[in-house]
């Protein structure tokens, strides 16, 4: 069965969808990227979908999951490039997506992953001083 | 009705032509009073009716509809009228008032004849009703696609996209929104996000003149559509009665709310690390926000 690579890039993982989403492809890519985030320890998943031009409810639900078991895992979820039209069909199927962060394209998602990893790290840094303390 | 008869009327009609198209000529004075519609104009399109009226009942036509030609040229000459601004009696009274000096044409030619008369009547009569509501029919269809067309216009001009800033967009949004409204802002607000690469979008409901959960509803729409595509909304322009109704009626907008375009801009501003400050007097001052300098909008 085909699979949808993921790729690891410093603290994040990026996933690139270039083939029509369907629904096994859907749940293998949810399965994998779980694996991923706990192998690689993964701070931010970011997922291009500037290619898709179908979006159903399904695949809308499965990005709410990934999102969902992504936070749980200390990971942030960053959907970028959604067309227009499939942000209109999401809407008025009522899946607003609202625990997945958005952006307006790759390298805008990748900022705002930065940017909270950076955050991360330096709250980490000033809330436990002992454990970074000698680095 | 015997279609002998009706070719007979044809035949009558056609030796007084000139008489009938005097006397309602004179019946339909009245419409060029105003000035919307020549004399000459009124006359060619008299003239015309009459002459098809009679080619439809000579060729024998016994329908009490008249024949496609005559339909036809009424259409034409109602939706001109639709498009004149005449009222709807108005332009069936240009049908109605050939009834008068029909009829008195029809008495004079049967004399004592009291029952050829009123079948001859009966006939004429028929014919001209169907025929004017056929003009009715014609103008009211004219003026809703009038209506149609102005609606198209309207919600084609009312939804402009606004770039304020690099990255920021308004969306001024006037008028009622309905649901086929909102279809067209959302599509021409999230083209623009893509075009303009938008990180921030201001809607802005100033001239919306009503917000009930309807329109509410639509505007979350709008804003979950484009928190997608990776642009937050602010809502900016509600007028204090809207935010009372709002409130209510319990409608609640989940988003950014400010009062005014200017404040929804600032805000919009420092979201992208810009800021507005007074350009320094004497070049001696020091930049009133701190980490802003005057090139800081550039």
């Amino acid at each position: 069965m085909d699979r949808i690579p993921i790729l690891k890039l410093g603290h994040s993982l990026l996933v690139t969808i270039q083939v029509d989403m369907h629904d096994r492809l859907a749940m293998a890519l949810e399965e994998d990227l779980t694996q991923k985030i706990v192998s690689s320890g993964a701070k931010g998943v970011l997922i291009d979908i500037s290619a898709l031009e179908i979006v159903d409810s399904f695949i809308g639900r499965t990005l709410a999951n990934i999102a969902g078991v992504s936070r749980m895992l200390d990971a942030d979820t960053v959907v970028v490039g959604m067309r227009p039209a499939v942000a209109i069909t999401l809407v008025e199927l009522g899946l607003s997506l609202p625990g997945v962060r958005t952006a307006l394209n790759a390298e805008r998602g990748m900022a705002l992953i930065s940017r909270r990893v950076a955050e991360a790290d330096r709250d980490g840094a000033a809330d436990a001083p002992d454990v970074h303390g000698d680095e | 009705m015997a279609s002998k008869a009706v070719t007979a009327l044809a035949g009558l009609l056609a030796s007084r032509e000139d008489k009938i198209l005097a006397a309602w000529l004179s019946t339909l004075a009245g419409a060029t009073a105003d000035g919307r519609i020549s004399r000459t104009e009124i006359e060619t399109q008299a003239r015309d009716f009459l002459r098809a009226l009679r080619e439809s009942m000579s060729g024998g036509d016994t329908s009490s509809t008249g024949s496609a030609r005559l339909r036809d040229m009424l259409s034409s000459i109602s939706r001109s009228r639709a498009l004149l601004g005449f009222s709807p009696s108005e332009t069936a009274t240009f049908v109605f008032s050939l009834k008068l000096p029909l009829f008195e044409e029809i008495r004079a030619a049967h004399g004592s004849d009291g029952e050829a008369l009123a079948r001859d009547t009966w006939t004429l009569t028929e014919l001209l009703d169907q025929l004017g509501l056929h003009t009715i029919e014609v103008f009211q269809k004219s003026r809703e696609e009038i209506i149609q067309r102005q609606q198209d216009e309207i919600s084609e001009l009312s939804t402009p996209v606004v770039k304020l800033w690099n990255g920021i967009l308004a969306l001024p949004l006037i008028g009622t929104l309905d649901s086929a409204r909102t279809q067209v802002v959302m599509e021409n607000l999230l083209q623009s996000i893509v075009d303009n690469g938008a990180e921030i979008a201001i809607i802005d409901i100033t001239g919306v003149p009503t917000v009930d959960t309807l329109v509410a509803q639509h505007l979350l729409k709008t804003v979950a559509a484009a928190r997608l595509m990776g642009a937050d909304c602010i809502v900016s322009g509600i007028r204090p009665q809207i935010a009372q109704t709002m409130v209510h009626l319990g409608v609640e907008l989940n988003v950014v709310s400010k009062a005014s375009l200017a404040d929804a801009f600032a805000l919009a501003l420092t979201r992208i690390g810009r800021t507005v400050v007074p350009i320094r007097s004497g070049g001696s001052g020091q930049p009133r926000s701190t980490g802003a300098y005057p090139g800081a909008l550039t």
